[in-house]
């Protein structure tokens, strides 16, 4: 596979992405600076965490108008895998590639830590390869990934199958004590309607190595390779 | 001229930090708050013809300095 790994001014979980999709996976991998304005080569393309544009105004405000990220939007439309985590997430959204807003945590306070997330729906490209029933053991580290939509955006959610993941216990109930945000109906990650792009606040890169304390990211990153395995990406870059 | 750009959260929005604040001003002891929201202010100082920067900071607000899903937003020129 060839993967990109979008960098902006302020993305600092960049290389730990390339790490896990180059050294631990063994895929072709490389970072596209955010004035890039073609994609090039690629079958899909990862928009990782950090504070780009220093959170500034909004979280990923200032980035979705980056000139890559028009680029982007045409691989997505083109049918192309997106995959964003945590200021990534934010930034899809931002970018209407994803339905949606994350705001201030509840509790107003950082969070980082492991929660447990459970796989609402196998049916995507970045689930498919999860286990059925497992409780996934992912870290987050956040202070604006409570997920916030209008009820109607909530209810096509719902009705789409386009939530991928949910903040739960360790046993994987849906508990309030387990979000970690505030998120509504515990939402830790979504996709859109076309299940190309998803979006997602805890860091699967920060889990794909024993050595870490967890590698059930790697079954995020697995699930869409296996799917790019096949259904190879036809759009033009 | 100057223009003014108020962001509030919209009132369907969490708004951890007006109820934090909130919280402390009736502790402290501050009669009749019924409800504080934390927004964003903008100043921005323009130039050119009055109505063409009122129309183009309109669209500009609503693409990048507010976002609709969370937030509303006016603007108030002054001369």
């Amino acid at each position: 596979m060839n993967f990109a790994v979008i960098q902006f001014p302020g993305s600092n979980c960049d290389q730990d992405c390339v790490h896990v999709l180059r050294s631990v996976l063994g895929h072709e991998t490389r970072l596209l600076w955010h004035k890039e304005t073609s994609l090039g080569d690629v079958d899909a393309v990862f928009i990782p965490g950090g504070f780009s544009y220093g959170d500034y105004l909004r979280t990923g405000a200032i980035a979705r108008y980056s000139p890559v990220m028009a680029a982007v939007k045409e691989f997505a439309d083109d049918g192309g895998h997106v995959l964003g985590i945590c200021n990534g997430f934010q930034i899809l959204c931002e970018a209407g590639l994803l339905p949606g807003a994350l705001i201030r945590n509840r509790s107003l306070q950082f969070r980082c830590e492991h929660i447990w997330l459970k796989t609402a729906t196998n049916d995507s490209p970045f689930t498919s390869e999860i286990p059925e029933d497992k409780i996934l053991r992912i870290p987050i580290a956040h202070g604006e990934g409570n997920y916030f939509c209008d009820e109607k955006t909530l209810a096509d959610l719902e009705a789409n199958d386009q939530i991928l993941f949910q903040y739960t216990n360790a046993d994987g109930d849906l508990t309030d004590d387990a979000n970690p945000n505030g998120s509504l109906k515990n939402i830790a990650g979504i996709c859109n309607a076309a299940r190309n792009v998803a979006g997602m606040m805890p860091h699967p890169e920060r889990a794909s190595e024993q050595t870490l304390g967890s590698t059930d990211g790697r079954h995020i990153f697995e699930s869409l390779i296996a799917t790019l395995n096949t259904q190879p990406t036809l759009a033009p870059a | 001229m100057k223009a003014k750009v108020i962001i509030t959260p919209k009132a369907e929005v969490l708004d951890p930090q007006g109820q934090t604040v909130q919280g402390a001003l009736e502790q402290m002891g501050c009669v009749g708050v019924r409800e504080v929201r934390i927004g964003k202010y903008i100043e921005i100082e323009m130039d050119g013809d009055r109505a063409d920067v009122e129309k183009s900071l309109d669209e500009y607000a609503d693409k990048v300095l507010a976002n609709p899903n969370i937030e509303d937003y006016r603007l108030v020129f002054e001369d």
